[in-house]
């Protein structure tokens, strides 16, 4: 018999200093060939072009004290920012609560209690998601509603038609996707029914209001909606708008939340009918927590493309927070500083639409990790 | 076993008839409810819901109609309503071009080796795609274009095309003598038929030798040298219309004016964001094991690229990007907001306000989406189809 | 220890080797992954490479074909010194066949193509030739019928086979195998090893990355066991599996026999 060799580990030795550290990276990632050190250049002179005039102008240069337009029109070398900052209020709650200041509290409160609820909802390891979840869905708007139009505990209306602004932005979204989840969860289950007609009212519902451009929904909201209704019944230009959406973004909705029902196991659907759970037990209790689940991605997509749509309502004459900025930015006082007002809107949409957007891709990311390890 | 009768209503059959009879009246009465109240608050405001209008004189102008001729005073309702449809597919075909090619430069930038580029690329792809699209074509149209283009006298000049505040103007191609261009017309052809007929020989003798040859080359060289001889031995039977300064504006040439222009900017932009990213997503979607089985078959770079590489990717990359094509062509309606004219704008706004027939207008504008859509879906299932087929 | 048994078989045979791995290391990030690797192929020779997960066995193959880059020692292929020019890596590409543990077929083309996608673009073969040479692959691997099906129609050991005789249509000198069993149920490990066996009988110089010991008592002329990216003992198979010289190889033996 041989005797034991003992195996003797070679010691760990670091890296030969030319593949690892900056000086590494950089190569490796910026200058490995002719043609990578040429991007390089390339793209480093376009940045170099473009990136710090932007800054110079619209930070180093630009205008933030005052309060009307003299400053600003003394120095055209900068961004006016004076405008947006006398305008803000308007700019974010709207016409009303711009001239009632002692009022402005109520949008501020509102969105904060929305800001607070959305904060643990984001945060992974928060318990009882599932509960703030439907406080948000079903307590919130009511809450809203007395907060910011009133009427209620001696706080003054302030009429839907006086809305405008970012708070006009934000309960046009909101409304939509809150009335949009429920018509899309049953739209969804019945383009998977079993019942032809079921099947076939869903799919033409969905891929009617699919087809259309949200602009049409909204002409025919404001000119078709009136002749619906028997005459006496009237809503004003927001409600309308709302009915619009609420209508689109249900199809939307419908098709993220059939994604998620298609990518449930049949097992799920044959297991609960084995335990002799009927239709809606199953899905109320088994399929659709699932479903939804894998489905919120999808259906915060559909959010931030609705949440971009909403701006259209300016063209139909509501002063959403585009509509304000560019009504604002056309008004005298301001006049010529339109692009300030583009770029803060912008700014606006494009910081929500980012966050959502962020939000969906990691919630994707970790979904697909665990339907791969569990 | 025994066998006892089952109450009517338990059986599944006739409840799910049940419910889909009870759910198909319920929506027929409210259809036929709306209908009714919408009938008789039409009569209460005196409107007569007509097709009459359509043969009636539009009393407005059209400023941009390439394709059909406007005539204020002669043209009527229906001749506004295809104008308005011509000039959706013209701006859908130019922003399909467009943010095809720009959405797959930026997606391929994004998938570079090198950092900078790529980051500069993901810059891109998050600031366009998450802004919404009518404050960027105001943005182009109201805060740069307008603001900053100078007048037709000043025009920036690339070529032959020249962009001021008016729009851009290009050259247009006219046909100076019909007999002499139809024949250098059959001239192509009959190359494209010998350029053909090359390829089928190149390939054959390809597959029985396995000899290479350049064959795209030589029927790009073919084809530009015969064209190019045929055109000038033809006397040059297809002229171009340069456009010319005048005391105050351009003449001759064509025009694409600024919101069309506006329009198309920043349709082409938006869209080109997420083309690339389903871009760099088809790409990615190739796993890397392809790729180390195609190196270790020892096939180079362009092979791995043109061969492995492409063609998967193109399956995950084409569905969504017809589908971008789909909202691309939606989109465009947001033209209202710059006055580009096409159907929302010209029917669905302003042919609607002069003639108040809002049911008729509001719903044969929503056919014309709906074709489109329903056309665009039609695509869809036989490119599935297709891929179906060859991978299964 | 680590290259002292391998000679023995070399001098025997009296062949020069094919490939000569000279003090090879890697790192992936600060990450040692390979250290000091010194081995001797020989013409005709088959190698057997186990280990537990992790040793770098996967790594040290991929670099022969310079799937993966080394940063220190040299691996000469048939003469020729891996560097970073690329026509003389997709030359020698195109002499070692690999074969993965995922067969990465490509889905979109059909078995026959994917065999002679190579030889047509790589070797420039003209396309009857290709198809010729591949049916007959394909019928070495007794899958000539499935020539004109899409490798997502296939078994898993048909596709297996079908990675095979993909490789060998590039006539290769050396096969390397990465684990090509571990992915399939144990029907089509039979199937795939037979074909590996008839491979080995016709004279072929192989690498073999596997745990099927059966496979390597067979064929192998050397078993060669890794542990933290070093080789801890090679030998050939009888001495190996009966009197294993390292403490590090019994206990895996041990292991992975009373499974
Ligand atoms: N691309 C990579 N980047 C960083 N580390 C890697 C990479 N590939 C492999 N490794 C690490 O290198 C080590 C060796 O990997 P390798 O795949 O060579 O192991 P192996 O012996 O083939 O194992 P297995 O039997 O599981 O296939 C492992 O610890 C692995 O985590
Ligand atoms: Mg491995």
């Amino acid at each position: 018999m041989n005797k034991n060799e003992v195996f003797i580990k070679l010691p760990d030795r670091p890296p030969p200093s030319s593949t690892v550290g900056i000086i590494a990276w950089t190569q490796k990632n910026l200058f490995s060939s002719t043609t990578n050190t040429l991007t390089t250049i390339l793209f480093f002179y376009l940045i170099y072009l473009y990136i710090p005039p932007f800054f110079d102008w619209a930070i180093f240069n630009a205008n933030f004290s005052g309060s009307d337009r003299s400053i600003c029109d003394a120095n055209k070398a900068g961004a006016c920012w004076t405008f947006i900052k006398v305008r803000f209020d308007q700019l974010l709650f709207g016409l009303y609560f711009a001239s009632n200041p002692d009022q402005i509290w109520r949008p501020v409160v509102a969105l904060s209690v929305f800001v607070l609820i959305l904060i643990p909802l984001v945060i992974e390891k928060t318990p009882h998601k599932k509960w703030l979840l439907i406080f948000l869905l079903t307590i919130y708007p009511i809450i809203f509603i007395i907060l910011v139009y009133g009427g209620y505990f001696g706080i003054p209306i302030s009429n839907t038609t006086q809305w405008g602004g970012f708070l006009l932005t934000f309960a046009l979204a909101f409304v939509g996707i809150v009335l949009a989840l429920p018509i899309g969860i049953i739209l969804a289950l019945g383009r998977r029914s079993e019942m032809p007609i079921i099947r076939a009212l869903s799919v033409t519902y969905i891929e009617f209001w699919r087809g259309t451009p949200l602009i049409t929904i909204l002409f025919m909201a404001s000119v078709m909606l009136p002749l619906f209704f028997p005459s006496g019944v009237e809503f004003d230009k927001v409600v309308r708008a709302m009915i619009g959406i609420t209508l689109f973004q249900s199809a939307y909705t419908a098709e993220a939340v059939r994604g998620g029902l298609q990518a449930i196991d049949k097992g799920q659907s044959e297991a609960s009918m084995a335990l002799g759970m009927g239709y809606w037990q199953r899905n109320v209790f088994i399929i659709l927590p699932q479903a939804l689940k894998i489905s919120i991605p999808s259906i915060v997509n559909t959010f931030i493309a609705l949440f971009k749509d909403t701006s259209l309502v300016s063209i139909i004459g509501l002063l959403d927070l585009l509509n304000m900025s560019q009504t604002a930015s056309r008004s005298l006082d301001w006049n010529g500083y339109d692009i300030e007002g583009y770029l803060f809107a912008g700014f606006i949409f494009w910081a929500c639409c980012y966050g959502m957007s962020s939000y969906s891709q990691k919630l994707e990311r970790k979904l697909d990790t665990e339907g791969r390890t569990e | 076993m025994s066998k006892t009768k089952i109450p009517f209503y338990r059986n599944p059959k006739i409840r799910s008839l049940f419910v889909q009879f009870f759910v198909l009246s319920l929506v027929s009465f409210l259809i036929l409810s709306i209908y009714q109240t919408t009938v008789s608050n039409l009569i209460e405001r005196g409107i007569q819901t007509s097709t009459s209008f359509f043969d009636d004189v539009a009393p407005f102008k059209i400023g941009f109609s390439p394709f059909l001729d406007f005539d204020l005073g002669k043209t009527t309702y229906i001749e506004v309503f295809y104008i308005g449809i011509l000039n959706t597919i013209l701006i859908a075909i130019l922003g399909i071009i467009a943010s095809t090619i720009l959405g797959f430069i930026v997606g391929i930038v994004r998938l570079s080796p090198n950092w900078l580029a790529s980051k500069c690329a993901l810059v891109y792809i998050e600031v366009f795609r998450n802004v919404p699209l009518l404050l960027q074509i105001m943005f182009w149209n109201f805060a740069v274009f307008l603001a900053t283009l100078p007048p037709p006298k000043k025009s920036i000049e690339f070529g032959f095309l020249y962009l001021n505040s008016r729009g851009l103007h290009t050259p247009i191609p006219y046909v100076e003598d019909e007999l002499r261009f139809n024949f250098w017309i059959f001239i192509l052809l009959m190359t494209v038929v010998g350029c053909i007929f090359l390829s089928k020989w190149a390939k054959k003798s390809f597959e029985h030798t396995g000899v290479k040859r350049p064959v795209f080359f030589y029927n790009f060289l073919i084809f530009t040298i015969l064209a190019t001889l045929s055109y000038l031995a033809l006397g040059g039977p297809l002229e171009f219309d340069i456009p010319v300064l005048g005391k105050f504006n351009f003449k001759g040439g064509g025009q694409l004016p600024l919101p069309l222009f506006s329009l198309w900017f920043a349709l082409t932009i938006y869209t080109s964001a997420f083309i690339a990213e389903n871009v760099r997503a088809g790409i990615s979607s190739v796993s890397t094991g392809q790729l180390e089985a195609a190196n270790s078959i020892g096939l180079n770079r362009t092979q791995t690229i043109n061969m492995i590489v492409i063609p998967q990717a193109m399956r995950v990359i084409i569905p969504p990007t017809i589908s971008q094509f789909l909202n691309l062509t939606k989109n465009s309606s947001l033209a209202v907001a710059v006055g580009y004219e096409e159907i929302v704008a010209v029917w669905a706004g302003i042919s609607l306000n002069q003639t108040g027939q809002a049911v008729i207008i509001i719903a044969m504008t929503i056919i014309v989406y709906e074709c489109m859509s329903l056309f665009t879906s039609f695509i869809l299932n036989m490119y599935n189809r297709k891929v179906q087929i060859t991978e299964r | 220890m680590t290259s002292a048994s391998a000679s023995k078989k070399s001098t025997k045979n009296e062949i020069s080797p094919i490939i000569t791995i000279n003090k090879l290391n890697k790192w992936y990030g600060k990450f040692h992954v390979l250290k000091d690797i010194d081995l001797e192929v020989n013409k005709t020779e088959k190698i057997v490479i186990c280990g537990p997960s992790g040793s770098g066995k996967s790594t040290l193959i991929r670099c022969i074909n310079r799937l993966e880059v080394h940063q220190e020692g040299s691996i000469i292929v048939d003469g020729t010194e891996l560097t970073d020019d690329v026509k003389q890596i997709n030359e020698i590409r195109s002499d070692v066949g690999m074969v993965f543990q995922h067969f990465n077929l490509f889905p979109h083309l059909t078995v026959l193509e994917n065999c002679t996608l190579a030889p047509i673009w790589v070797r420039k073969k003209s396309k009857l030739e290709a198809d010729e040479m591949a049916m007959e692959l394909l019928t070495k691997v007794k899958i000539p019928d499935q020539a004109k099906k899409y490798p997502g129609q296939l078994s898993g050991g048909q596709q297996q086979r079908v990675a095979i005789a993909r490789a060998l249509c590039m006539q290769p000198r050396v096969m390397l195998f990465d684990e090509p069993t571990s992915a399939l149920d144990p029907e089509m490990i039979k199937e795939v090893l037979e074909t590996m066996i008839e491979l080995a009988e016709s004279g072929m110089t192989m690498l073999v990355v596997t745990h099927e010991m059966g496979f390597a008592n067979k064929v192998a002329d050397r078993v060669i066991f890794m542990d933290e990216g070093q080789i801890v003992e090679q030998n050939d198979p009888k001495n190996f599996f009966n009197n294993p010289k390292s403490d590090r190889t019994k206990l895996f033996l041990s292991q992975i026999l009373n499974h």
